[in-house]
């Protein structure tokens, strides 16, 4: 049989009505469209796929359940690896991972695995939900400290295996990055809550407001009967460039920015938690959080969003896919450029004047690019004489994050990298007997996906560490 | 879900609320704060810890009724829940080695000041205390200050209670008569703070300021708290909720910190407006 060398489409809102709604812009395979892009996949011996992804979900067997119209089959399959399958559907990078090494990829588009994936799991939520077994308890307690990826996949993972699991969020809502950094518009936190749910039908308990290192620390989990603790607490410390001007009224951290919008609702008029709205919007980074900020700035009713970044596109770290529905969307580019001062309105003769203090716009200089650095990117160097005024209303800094020290601080004997990061070894067991870490709290700012790798690899450690110790 | 488990209105506007919350009231030490949630719609706002007992597992929180936040919370009977409460947050006020200090409160910012002195009298401090409000009717834990400080000075704007002017002014008599402070600890309106800084200056005395700015999740998250420091010739960016809320008053730069919270100053002056309407009927809003 001839190979289907196109892969189907996924249906999406239209830009022009997107950008005027916080609903999601990919609107999922319909049940024909999924059977067509499964029977496109060769079923090849060697299996590429499954070694590019980070979880190693059995990939063609979940399609072959498709080809064979059992769409709950192929849920199972994929549930075995993946607690989150509806979350990774839409927000893994599958282009650059299982699509990567797609066979059929080699001379035509590869299978649209990432579209699958969240087919079956959306196909699996719409249906009556049937509460999953309860594994049998073994009776051995494990503490997850946050739940974002790594901790709801660790977690999840602990109590399949019977063990009873508590997972502290510092949030009022769980979820973690899930629910304050990534938009409803790419991934709708009523699909996040649906996948908690899950977990807490396991048996797992979630209690939010508490903050790991403050109202407890990770010695108090031990002596409250923790055998062993998880740590998944992500990188929630947002950079600033360090230039002047950054503390004006209408400058924004992508993180306060989003967080506003996805975890406290400003997007709604009725919301209590305020956010600025409208006008000329700056968003300075060129990651996938600063496609988010830019495409929320639209749907916040922005009159233009302009992404300023110091390189090229071709550096520009972002999925192509979302730079694709960020410039159909509106977004402009200004690349090779670099802000170096946030400017201010100030009105000498009234002080009280209520503009005075918020922000009119950014002096930028232009860039080129020089020599590659140590990771190979090449760098950018100023062009003199370039500089030149954005004008901006808000400027929204996603120039990336570290983690949050405060469990460093408050843990003793938990060694860290001079980024902040927590050492771990290959199993994500810490410098501490007992105390595992994963995701971004180790690795700095990195996917959903790789930090759900970290939350599993920890979880059959853990497993190990506590099977040999009793 | 948090028990109110006892309700006092200090004042017109400034309530006196127990919380249960058993976890917060066994870790929070004097200057810590906790951020919470009325409802679940709610945004979330920092409020300093006034006072706890852990044996009740209780925390007391005291307000005004500035916006829709707090008119909302101030609402709430005894009895009845908030729904998120979260902390201790922030870095706990450094009262070690202590002996002679003059603890300075303006407004509802007495109610954070008060734990502090009351902790230092218990080390064994001598404590000064200088308290000042609007007016006699916004008067509060006057009889709570005057049993931890060894002297007490009350001041109003008006004159109509106690001394007529504002805490600086017994302050600078105190400095200039020669008295002296191990530290100058003041917490209150940004602009108060800001004078209590400048009236200690010339006199070299170590002067912590608590600060209070607009803030989200108050773990380091947001950056929405951040301020600037000027030490020396560095200019630096801190955190209010993880690197505070205390600062060095000589560092911090008090114009910028006004300015950033008047940011939403429009949004929450309409808020509040919707919001008494609601609790209140349509009677006119009190500004």
């Amino acid at each position: 049989m001839k190979p289907d060398p196109k892969r189907r489409e996924m249906p999406v809102q239209p830009p022009k009505e997107r950008i005027r709604n916080f609903n999601e812009v990919a609107l999922g395979f319909t049940a024909e469209l999924a059977v067509e892009e499964a029977n496109r996949c060769l079923n090849c011996k060697t299996r590429p796929c499954v070694e590019g992804c980070p979880v190693n979900v059995d990939i063609p067997a979940f399609i072959q359940k498709l080809k064979d119209g059992d769409p709950e089959g192929a849920y199972r399959i994929i549930s075995v690896n993946n607690s989150l399958p509806a979350v990774c559907g839409r927000v893994c990078p599958q282009e650059s991972q299982c699509e990567s090494r797609c066979t059929l990829g080699i001379r035509f588009e590869p299978v649209g695995i990432g579209r699958l994936e969240r087919y079956v799991a959306d196909t699996h939520n719409a249906a009556a939900a049937k509460a999953e077994a309860r594994p049998e308890a073994n009776g051995h307690r494990v503490a997850v400290v946050g739940s974002g990826p790594s901790g709801l996949t660790c977690a999840g993972d602990l109590a399949k295996k019977g063990y009873q699991v508590s997972i502290f969020e510092a949030l009022h809502t769980p979820g973690g990055v899930l629910v304050y950094g990534i938009p409803e518009f790419r991934l709708p936190k009523s699909i996040v809550a649906k996948e908690i749910s899950g977990l807490t039908e396991l048996g797992v308990t979630i209690e939010t407001n508490v903050i790991i290192g403050r109202t407890l620390t990770v010695d108090e989990l031990f002596e409250q009967g923790f055998e062993a603790v998880f740590i998944g607490s992500g990188a929630g410390l947002p950079g600033f460039m360090g230039i002047p001007g950054e503390s004006l009224k209408g400058v924004y951290s992508a993180n306060e920015y989003l967080t506003r919008t996805n975890l406290m609702k400003a997007f709604r008029e009725d919301a209590d938690t305020p956010v600025m709205k409208g006008g000329k919007v700056a968003v300075v980074g060129g990651g996938n959080v600063a496609m988010d900020a830019a495409r929320t700035a639209l749907r916040l009713g922005a009159d233009s969003v302009t992404v300023v970044y110091r390189r090229s596109m071709e550096e520009l770290p972002a999925r192509k896919e979302e730079v694709e529905h960020a410039q159909e969307e509106g977004v402009e580019f200004h690349l090779l450029c670099a802000p170096v001062e946030i400017l201010g309105y100030w009105n000498e003769e009234d002080r009280q004047d209520p503009k005075n203090g918020f922000v009119t716009g950014m002096r930028c200089i232009e860039m080129e690019l020089g020599e590659p650095d140590e990771r190979g990117r090449r760098r950018p160097v100023p062009v003199e004489g370039s500089g030149f005024t954005l004008e901006a209303d808000t400027v929204i800094m996603a120039l990336g994050t570290s983690p949050n020290p405060l469990i460093k601080n408050t843990t003793r004997g938990l060694e860290v990298n001079r980024h902040g990061g927590i050492v771990v070894n290959e199993d994500g067991l810490t410098s501490r007997e007992g105390v595992y870490a994963g995701g971004d709290a180790v690795t700095g700012a990195a996917t959903v996906i790789s930090a759900m790798g970290a939350g599993k690899k920890a979880a059959r450690a853990i497993d190990e560490f506590l099977k040999n110790k009793n | 879900m948090y028990q109110i488990i006892q309700k006092t209105e200090l004042n017109s506007n400034t309530t006196r609320m127990v919380v249960s919350a058993p976890r917060i009231a066994a870790k929070a030490r004097p200057g810590q704060f906790i951020i919470l949630r009325v409802d679940d719609e709610g945004e979330r706002i920092p409020l300093t810890i006034a006072g706890t007992d852990p044996e009740r597992g209780t925390v007391t929180i005291i307000f005004q009724k500035v916006g829709s936040t707090t008119e909302k919370l101030g609402s709430l009977q005894e009895g009845e829940s908030i729904r998120d409460f979260a902390g201790p947050l922030g870095e706990p006020t450094k009262l070690d080695g202590l002996k002679r200090v003059c603890i300075i409160g303006g407004g509802v910012g007495c109610a954070i000041a008060l734990p502090l002195a009351k902790a230092l009298h218990d080390a064994g401090a001598e404590v000064t205390g200088i308290i000042g409000f609007r007016t006699k009717d916004l008067l509060i834990l006057e009889e709570e200050f005057s049993e931890c400080c060894q002297e007490l000075i009350v001041m109003t704007d008006d004159g109509s209670y106690g001394e007529k002017g504002n805490v600086t002014a017994p302050l600078k008599q105190m400095l200039e008569e020669g008295k002296t402070f191990d530290s100058v600890i003041a917490i209150g309106p940004l602009v108060m703070m800001k004078f209590v800084a400048l009236t200690c200056k010339p006199f070299g005395v170590p002067c912590t300021v608590s600060m209070n700015p607009i803030m989200i999740d108050g773990t380091g998250m947001c950056g929405g708290c951040r301020l600037t420091l000027h030490r020396g010739e560095e200019t630096l960016t801190k955190f209010a909720c993880v690197d505070g809320p205390d600062f060095n008053a000589y560092e911090v730069d008090f114009d910028e910190a006004m300015s950033r919270n008047r940011m939403y100053m429009e949004f929450e002056r309409k808020a509040r407006e919707d919001t008494c309407r609601l609790l209140r009927g349509n009677q006119e809003v009190e500004r």
